[in-house]
């Protein structure tokens, strides 16, 4: 390992000895015009002078200061030191030096460059990452000693990526055959993309090229269905978690519930009172999230069983007054939150652990908020299935709609079935309002966004089968996905709406049908 | 006998006020007051945009009144909820024109609300100031247009985004909600981009519905439509809260602005209050006005903005600057006018500058069209911009695009 180190000081000694004076005469154009300061950045990039990181890193951070006659000062946290030299410095009068993309994406390759040896492993993946995007001749030998001392297999590979795709941009015809075989190897939408943009200098290897090229496309066809019936998967979840309380309400129960979608949108505030409420309390305040769920699954129950209580009751039987006085508290329960929060969107911030993507592996990427609203999803739905089939409550429930002059008979008070079931509905809509306030906004006009898909869902799986949401929800959703990259958002839609009206025309029950004396009530 | 007391009571009264009058200022309770209407969503999809416009409309009357009023008059707002609902802005212009009997108007953001209160204006000979950059191919009598055309915001952005400092796009992805303004703004831009040797093969062109949240899928389209090899840009005329989900999608999918920029033409400081802007860093607007501007007049803009807010972290935005250089515009025409009747203030209008935040005088054209100065800012950490290029002068608007076909025949100017 030594060996090797000497190894790169020797290949960098040259740079390093011609860069000691230039260092210096370069700094001034780090506050220059935006192309004066991406030149500079790469030149100072390949210097070699080992204070080149702590500037550029600055430059990126916005920690580089410019007094108006043009001297550089670095900021550390409070303290500010005029650069080069060091001496503490006063930053009154000094302003940040702007970057833009340019610079940008110039700081990003110089930094990686900088940093391939770090002893930090997340940093040489990042180095690695960044010096693949620029690619150059200079990165060559840097790229070759970091490879002889790497030894984590994925930032190797990364490395070796970087590597080709380096060669292809400034190598010999033999260095860059091998480089397209080794790009041609992996599956990488980068690589590809790389390749492609090598296609229009390279028109002697255009053949091999287009082999890689077509190599890739082979493994990524895979990756891209998994990614669209993720994609597909997710939606479902969203449309599942929105229809999971209506097809308590409406399915089991028979309510047409038109305020379902303002129980959503409760839930959905509810999770932002909680991040609000717990925001200066340091213990609970990463917490506030999974805190909401209980807490908004109370106060949509509450709501529902005022609701059942006070009004739905005296409708039994009756569905036209029951769609038309729910759409109306409804309304009412809208413009209620218009008043109380304000007709503007509120903010609910995304903990970190549901930001970012994650890589599934064949380098499957799915987002992390759609992954655990997927998962969640499926767990209220187990939750609700294990409410209904194993406790008391589920089993009265059950009697009730099954018969309820019998239940009644034997001692069930049906009277309390009812508003425990409505409760219980509604603050599954609740929690649906948990999980879309990650991926939507928190207005009061929420719900109103998720009635009509939630009916079609209920609808479409079998009006009373909770077996039908979840399958008519994945279903709607996947159907969803794979349209809309032919069809564009809108017309996937109707397309999906009018097939769910052919469909009810030839089954009116629904993908799963209840059979039996419960079909016919 | 009674009518006489009446009579001589009334005298007394106007006497009395007659010899206090110089005494205190002009008042301004005595005659009629002026009557400005604002025509705003303040709830549904876009009143996350459309609320601060109703504020500064109210800061100006504020304002205007502190000043003395106009004509010796009191200005008074009346505002209406048109709750983003198209046709319902129809019927609050016409209650506003009709019931209120309002001298002015600003009101509208979107184009379809502009294009559903643009024949009540023209029926009843009513004034609308319209403060938001639009598609152009339009100029009616009864509007003033204090937003950018396209000219002055679309087409110098996406040059921006083809030149060196812009990241030499050669691929673009245009995507935008699903109404009037993305889709004559795409189809200009198209035939822009046609014009520079960009291929139809290279312009990705999508729509979503007002309010769209679930955007996975097309994000993940435009990263494949960009590994084609070809350095790909997104210009988005995404409108209202489907950007705060579009713009978390870019984020959780880790499109960096170095890799992808996009460039937006309707998302400003106010909308980027609500969003956690680090990991959009980079990405660009483009518009005739930023927060971030250097001038006096913009100093005054902010001290006054937040000052009637009541809050000192309130931001402001290039709509807010709009409307705010349509008041005063307004103002100066009515007073040089000596009335508000409409069409002695439209003539009015015609030639009127006024210094505006952004460091420039713009003036109003007889194409009812400001001359403006056009800005690209990148999104900084903080929720601001960073300026990044901006035309040397106010340039005309070019309402009637020269990229539309249909429009060759058309008078410009």
């Amino acid at each position: 390992m030594p060996r090797l180190l000497v190894l790169l000081l020797l290949l960098l000694a040259p740079l390093q000895a011609r860069g000691q004076e230039a260092f210096e005469a370069l700094l001034p154009g780090l506050a220059g015009g935006f192309a004066q300061q991406a030149q500079t950045v790469e030149r100072l990039g390949t210097l070699g002078d080992p204070r080149a990181a702590a500037v550029l890193r600055a430059l990126s951070d916005g920690r580089l200061l410019k007094r108006p006659d043009g001297t550089l000062l670095l900021r550390d946290g409070e303290r500010v030191t005029e650069f080069p030299g060091g001496a503490a410095a006063d930053a009154a009068g000094a302003e940040p030096v702007r970057i833009n993309n340019r610079v940008r994406a110039a700081l990003r390759g110089a930094l990686g460059r900088l940093s391939l040896l770090s002893p930090d492993a997340a940093e040489r993946m990042a180095a690695a990452e960044a010096v693949f995007r620029s690619r150059a001749a200079e990165n060559i030998p840097l790229l070759e000693a970091a490879l002889a001392r790497e030894s984590v297999a994925a930032i190797r590979a990364r490395m070796e990526l970087a590597l080709a795709a380096s060669r292809l941009a400034a190598g010999q015809d033999d260095a860059k055959r091998a480089a397209i075989s080794a790009l041609g190897a992996s599956s990488s939408t980068e690589a590809r993309a790389v390749l492609l943009e090598a296609r229009a200098g390279n028109p002697a290897l255009g053949a091999e090229i287009e082999a890689a090229v077509a190599a890739i496309d082979r493994r990524l066809e895979i990756r891209r269905a998994a990614e669209t019936l993720f994609q597909g998967l997710s939606l479902g979840s969203v449309l599942l978690l929105a229809a999971l309380g209506l097809a308590v309400t409406f399915g089991v129960m028979g309510v047409i519930n038109m305020a379902h979608g303002e129980f959503v949108m409760l839930g959905a505030y509810t999770t932002f009172v909680m991040q609000e409420a717990l925001r200066d309390i340091p213990a609970l305040a990463p917490w506030s999230l999974p805190l909401a769920v209980p807490a908004a699954f109370l106060v949509a129950a509450a709501c529902g069983a005022a609701m059942e209580r006070g009004l739905i009751r005296h409708l039994y039987g009756r569905p036209l007054e029951t769609l038309l006085l729910t759409f109306g508290v409804g309304m009412m329960i809208q413009q209620a939150v218009r008043l109380g929060f304000g007709a503007q969107n509120r903010e609910v911030t995304s903990p970190p652990w549901m930001q970012g993507t994650l890589e599934l592996p064949f380098g499957v990427m799915v987002t992390q908020n759609r992954l655990w609203i997927l998962v969640f999803s499926l767990v209220v739905l187990l939750l609700t299935v294990a409410a209904i089939r194993l406790t008391r409550f589920g089993l009265e429930m059950r009697a009730v709609t099954q018969n309820r002059r019998i239940a009644s008979a034997m001692g069930i008070r049906t009277g309390r079935v009812d508003a425990l079931t409505f409760a219980f509905g509604s603050g599954i809509a609740g929690i649906a309002g948990v999980a879309l306030s990650q991926i939507d906004n928190v207005s009061p006009n929420l719900g109103t966004s998720y009635i009509i898909d939630s009916f079609m869902v209920v609808v479409f799986g079998g009006v009373g089968s909770l077996a039908g949401t979840l399958v008519g929800a994945m279903t709607l959703g996947v159907v969803n996905k794979v349209l809309e990259p032919y069809a564009g958002v809108v017309l996937a839609k109707v397309f999906v709406l009018v097939a769910i009206m052919l469909f009810i025309q030839r089954r009116p029950r629904g993908l799963f049908a209840l059979k039996g004396r419960a079909a016919e009530q | 006998m009674t009518l006489s007391t009446f009579t001589r009571r009334a005298a007394l009264a106007g006497l009395g006020g007659a010899l206090t009058l110089p005494a205190i200022r002009p008042s301004l309770a005595q005659a009629a007051p002026i009557k400005v209407g604002v025509l705003h969503s303040l709830s549904g999809t876009m009143a996350i945009s459309e609320t601060a416009l109703r504020d500064t409309v109210l800061m100006m009357t504020n304002w205007i009144n502190g000043r003395g009023g106009l004509l010796g008059r009191r200005v008074e707002a009346v505002v209406v909820d048109p709750a983003s609902n198209w046709p319902l802005f129809a019927e609050k212009a016409r209650e506003l024109l009709q019931v209120a009997r309002v001298d002015v108007t600003f009101g509208c953001w979107t184009s379809v609300s502009r294009k559903s209160v643009l024949p009540v204006f023209e029926e009843l000979n009513g004034m609308l100031f319209y403060p938001v950059q639009y598609e152009g191919e339009e100029e009616s009598r009864n509007i003033f247009y204090t937003g950018a055309a396209p000219n002055q915001q679309a087409i110098p952005a996406v040059e921006y985004l083809m030149g060196a400092d812009g990241g030499e796009a050669k691929r673009i992805a245009l995507l935008g909600t699903d109404y009037v303004y993305p889709r004559t703004t795409n189809r200009i831009l198209r035939a822009f981009l046609n014009s520079k040797g960009i291929s139809d093969a290279d312009i990705m062109e999508e729509y979503t519905p007002f309010g769209h949240s679930d955007w996975q899928g097309i994000v993940a389209r435009v990263k494949r439509f960009a590994g084609e090899g070809k350095r790909t840009a997104i210009v988005s005329t995404i409108n209202g809260d489907a950007n705060v989900p579009f713009y978390r999608e870019l984020g959780n999918q880790g499109i960096k602005a170095e890799d992808i920029p996009s460039v937006a033409f309707s998302v400003g400081e106010e909308e980027l209050a609500g969003i956690d802007t680090r990991p959009l860093v980079g990405h660009l607007a483009a518009w005739n006005y930023f927060m971030s501007v250097q001038s006096p007049v913009n100093t005054d803009f902010l001290n006054m903005w937040r000052a009637y807010i009541n809050n000192p972290r309130r931001v402001t935005n290039d709509p807010m600057e709009a409307t705010l250089v349509g008041f005063k515009m307004w103002t100066q025409a009515v007073a040089q006018a000596g009335t508000t009747a409409v069409d002695a203030v439209r003539t009015a209008m015609y030639g009127q500058k006024v210094d505006a935040p952004s460091g420039y005088t713009l003036e109003m054209h007889r194409n009812h069209h400001l001359s403006k100065p056009v800005m690209i800012g990148e999104v900084q950490a903080n929720g601001q911009f960073n300026i990044v290029w901006k035309t040397p002068n106010a340039i005309q608007a070019e309402n009637w695009s020269p990229f539309i076909p249909e429009n060759a025949n058309r008078r410009r100017g």
